[in-house]
């Protein structure tokens, strides 16, 4: 190992040992508020890091090929790793209550330092440009989170972890399957390699991908990663999870895994295979899927009357919305003009479905630990109980469905309009038809809060860290929805895996 | 370019709703806001008079341009920030000014939930007036589709009767409206040939327009179908007959306010979006343009002008009665596009002109009876027209004013509703002398329905019974000084308008000879 892979792979190792220290704060003091402010102030290093590569503050900003071409410290895996890093921020913020509570008193600094792990693995996910790499980093991401979902020790909980870790191992041993037919093809971990040995190994005419290894292999790895990212038909386990998980896990799982799940996914695809030949092929695969997973996602919102189960039903239609960027690759593009929009799409739909949906479980978390109710009914009236955090929840939900002019909006339309370039209109339309689907549940819980009267007439806020959270997360993302330059402009800088731009 | 005036103008009241919600709080919070409010539509109708009298008619052309280019920056959607106004909108941001101020004065008396009502005022403010300033068509499209998020609140929230079932009912046919209209942007937009959202052109700033580059380009869909979506979007909105059916239902159950800013600013986003879009980038287009179908439009106009004028008479809710005596009105306005005529050499640019300036004489004359209205139901508590009867003994002030509305529609010389509709009469005719034939009947109807609700209410004798009981009408007060300031804010540009009608229709000449190019 050299220096500079040392400065590569420094986020990373900030973070692991984070972890480390926040687990031996909560051994030597047992106080959950130190946990929290350790863990806080602590994710300042992994940040300053991450900046640093950005900017080369110290030294020459170390990005390129590290650790013998197994992870890349581009602009791309930077983006992400910013995104994850909020995330996690938030998601701490907003769990400084709950680790304090009754029932993870016990457990409260593994819950944190857990989190952190999942983290460190989701930072190296993004970053890695080799399968086995991958691969392990894919475990280190989703362990933890087992842990996580069922540290309530309740039947639910259990049921919520259990449920995660056979799924995730089946979808592990997809993914690895479809890995060793693409070495075995090939002859190749590292994706740069992959991509030239497929381009001069000799094609059957009519076969997708011009090999039946190279299909299977890429149907594999879509479905393994398919589970993450919560893509229909590999999306079982979400409500249930979401609903027996402790809310704050949920809303981690719903942000930082699908976010890391999609940017791997896009570098392989691109990387590995962005010959543009093969691009139209996965195109055409990934459009499939995005329009059955919004479809059913959306279809199965429609009858849930439990807010955290219809959000984890809404979070499987969100990807299908992110999946039709995905299909857009500029291979099928009609002009010139437009290249790259869908995987900036991804990225901007990516960035502002994080920070809306960071303000909706926030606030439902605010408001659930007051309430101690978890039915859309638990909302009625909610807007004379708690203005503060009924406007910030509507204006989530708004955000979800799209109305103008939040993120959401912006996002669709950008992602819609790059499908309508890449020549896959039945998609775009397939997309406003499920937005006005969607507009039915989520309005209808907008309408709980803003319409129904109450059963309980008292008035109660969320507590100071958690509204702080969700407030942070509201103004970014009403910035990003008005200003959504500031993004799209990062995003663009972030293209540099797409080959040929 | 970035001059910012227009930028000021239209988030000035959103940035004093935020204030206000966030921070308006405690006991005595409530006429705090009121004042803040009232002084935040102040400013703002301060703002437009300086928009409106900023304009250089001799230079013409797009004006206070504010443009950011790179607000969508992905090459799937280039959107820019881009407003300004020309002589088509610089009136409807004066009229959106007037009327944003006396719909606030006229919230004075609203005691539910005051923080969040002129909160929502506010925000529909902005989103109206970033309608008629916005030449960015997606950026149009926002502030197009944010108002419903206000007016569903303000019907729901504030309203009487049915209102969850009314402002649902708005909102749905608004929204679908919408999701049609923006099917049809994306499809301009994908047109290798346009491939931009500038709806003008603005050469100080090298921004080519979609008129300019429509003209003759081979579209992504067919031109006929685009044309067909933005026009059902605003058909709705206008609303012509047969699309009509939510305007009765939202205005009755609107309270007063929100019906001045419905039937005074918010129908005139379908109207301006008629001028700007499907009469501004449909007249070169290839295989179809607007001529095409000018006929149809004087049809389905005169439909809308006589239908709504026999429904109106049979009303006996006064708002009812007005709001289905804006469907009539608007009919002039779509009588006064379809002007434009079979080919370019029949447009007549006088027709043109008449509906825009029916969009703002409406806006003005509407908005005040929908006001009287509020002010003689906040008194008598009904509206129920057999009810009442021999008003005008107990409120002259009431019943003149609303008199003055109803001689403005019915088109008395002096009054600014003559001089619209004689110019979309004498404009259209040529064109269209059957539609208009037809059409003019609607100011017989006119006549007779303002003649008659007038004379049943404010003059008539008193119903026996069941109407308001001795006691009610002996206690019967006239308006007071606070609510004359909007009344006398809207009766102004009535009669300004009907004496002096080049103030506003140089303006709109202007603005029309752009359009035409």
């Amino acid at each position: 190992m050299t220096v500079q892979d040392f400065w590569a792979l420094s986020p990373e190792i900030a973070m692991a040992l984070l972890a480390l220290l926040v687990v031996s704060v909560d051994l030597v003091t047992r106080s959950m508020a130190k946990v929290s402010a350790v863990a806080i102030i602590g994710l300042a290093a992994p940040i300053i890091l991450t900046l640093n590569l950005w900017n080369g503050w110290f030294g020459d900003p170390a990005v390129g090929p590290a650790l013998f071409g197994t992870v890349e410290t581009d602009p791309f895996s930077l983006f992400f790793k910013f995104l994850l890093l909020t995330v996690t921020a938030g998601t701490i913020l907003a769990s400084v209550k709950y680790i304090a509570s009754e029932r993870v008193k016990d457990h409260g600094g593994e819950f944190v330092s857990l989190i952190l792990l999942s983290v460190t693995g989701m930072m190296l996910l993004v970053s890695a440009t080799e399968l086995i790499t991958i691969y392990v980093a894919l475990e280190l991401t989703a362990l933890p989170v087992v842990a996580l979902a069922a540290i309530h020790r309740t039947k639910q909980g259990v049921e919520a972890g259990t449920k995660f870790f056979v799924l995730s191992a089946i979808s592990s041993a997809i993914l690895l399957y479809g890995f060793a037919y693409i070495y075995g093809y090939t002859g190749s971990t590292n994706l740069d390699v992959i991509m030239d040995r497929l381009a001069v190994l000799p094609t059957e005419a009519g076969v997708p991908f011009g090999s039946y290894a190279v299909l299977l292999a890429v149907i594999m790895i879509v479905a393994g990663f398919g589970f993450k990212m919560a893509v229909v038909p590999w999306q079982m386990w979400v409500p249930d999870v979401y609903q027996g998980a402790p809310t704050p896990v949920a809303a981690f799982l719903s942000v930082a895994s699908k976010a890391a799940a999609f940017a791997v996914i896009m570098r392989i695809m691109y990387v590995a295979f962005g010959d543009p030949i093969l691009m139209q092929d996965w195109s055409g695969l990934f459009a499939i899927l995005a329009a059955v997973t919004m479809t059913v996602g959306n279809t199965l919102a429609l009858s849930q009357s439990n807010i955290k189960r219809l959000l984890g039903y809404s979070t499987i239609a969100q990807a299908g919305y992110i999946l039709v960027g995905l299909a857009s690759v500029p291979a099928n593009q009609v002009g010139a003009t437009f290249a790259g929009a869908g995987p900036q799409g991804v990225m901007y739909y990516l960035a502002g479905y994080a920070f809306t949906n960071l303000v909706v479980f926030f606030a439902v978390i605010a408001i659930t630990s007051r309430t101690n109710d978890d039915s859309i009914e638990g909302l009625n009236g909610l807007l004379k109980r708690s203005p503060l955090l009924a406007g910030l929840l509507v204006f989530g939900i708004l955000s979800l469905l799209g109305m103008p002019p939040t993120v959401g909006f912006m996002a669709k339309v950008v992602v819609f309009s790059s499908a309508l370039n890449a020549n896959l209109t039945w998609l775009a339309v397939v997309g406003v038809v499920n937005t006005v689907i969607a507009a039915y549940y989520y309005l209808r819980v907008v309408r709980a809060v803003v319409f129904e009267d109450p059963a309980d007439e008292s008035t109660f806020s969320g507590d100071k860290s958690v509204l702080i959270a969700t407030g942070v997360a509201a103004i970014g993302a009403g910035v990003f929805g008005l200003a959504p330059f500031l993004l799209l402009e990062f995003a663009e800088s972030a293209l540099s895996i797409v080959p040929g731009l | 370019m970035f001059d910012g005036l227009l930028t000021v103008t239209v988030f000035l009241p959103a940035a004093v709703a935020l204030l206000v919600a966030l921070f308006a709080r405690g006991e005595n919070s409530d006429q705090q806001v009121r004042w803040i409010s009232i002084g935040a539509t102040g400013v703002t109708f301060v703002l437009s008079v300086m928009v409106f009298v900023g304009y250089d008619q001799d230079l013409a052309g797009v004006q206070m341009v504010d443009y950011f280019e790179r607000w969508i920056p992905v090459d799937a959607l280039r959107s820019s920030y881009l407003l300004g106004v020309d002589g088509l909108s610089a009136p409807l941001v004066l009229l959106t000014g007037i009327l944003g101020m006396a719909a606030a004065l006229g919230s004075w008396r609203i005691k539910k939930r005051v923080r969040e009502y002129f909160m929502w005022l506010l925000l529909l403010e902005t989103a109206v007036l970033g309608v008629f300033v916005s030449l960015d068509l997606l950026l149009f499209f926002i502030f197009f589709e944010f108002e419903l998020i206000p007016m569903f609140m303000l019907i729901a929230i504030w309203g009487s009767g049915r209102p969850r079932y009314s402002a649902m009912k708005f909102v749905l046919f608004t929204l679908a409206g919408g999701a049609f209209m923006l099917v049809a942007i994306l499809a301009i937009y994908v047109t290798p040939d346009v491939n931009t959202l500038a709806m003008v052109s603005i050469p100080a700033d090298g921004i080519v327009g979609i008129p300019e580059l429509m003209a003759g380009a081979d579209l992504a869909a067919p031109a006929a179908l685009i044309f067909g979506f933005f026009f059902l979007a605003f058909a709705v909105k206008l609303p012509l007959w047969p699309l009509h059916s939510w305007l009765p239902d939202a205005h009755t159950d609107a309270p007063t306010a929100v019906s001045v800013m419905l039937a005074g600013v918010l129908l005139k986003m379908a109207g301006y979006g008629l001028l700007r879009i499907n009469l501004g980038f449909f007249q070169e287009t290839n295989g179809f343009t607007i001529h095409d179908v000018a006929g149809a439009m004087s049809i389905i106009a005169a439909i809308s002008v006589i239908y709504g004028g026999i429904i109106t008479i049979r009303q006996t809710d006064m708002k009812r009665l007005i709001a289905y005596s804006s469907v009539s009105h608007m009919g002039f306005v779509m009588l006064g596009v379809a002007a434009v005529g079979s080919s370019a050499a029949e447009t007549s640019a006088g027709g043109l002109n008449g509906a825009a300036l029916q969009m703002f004489t409406h806006g003005t004359i509407t908005g005040l009876a929908f006001l009287m209205v509020g002010l003689s139901y906040d008194r008598t508590h009904t509206r129920h027209i057999p009810h009442l009867g021999g008003l005008w003994k107990k409120m002259p002030l009431i019943a003149i004013f609303f008199m003055v509305a109803g001689l403005g529609s019915l088109g008395l010389p002096a009054l600014s509703g003559f001089v619209a509709e004689i110019m979309v009469f004498l404009g259209t005719f040529p064109v269209w002398p059957w539609a208009t034939g037809v059409a003019a009947f609607g100011v017989v109807l006119a006549a007779g329905y303002t003649l008659w609700i007038v004379q049943r209410v404010f003059f008539g004798e008193r119903p026996a019974t069941p109407g308001l009981s001795d006691e009610v009408y002996d206690n019967l007060t006239d308006a007071n000084w606070i609510d004359m300031i909007p009344v006398i804010a809207l009766a102004a540009p009535i009669f300004v308008v009907g004496i002096w009608p080049s103030v506003v229709t140089d303006m709109f000449d202007i603005g029309i000879q752009a359009v035409l190019r």
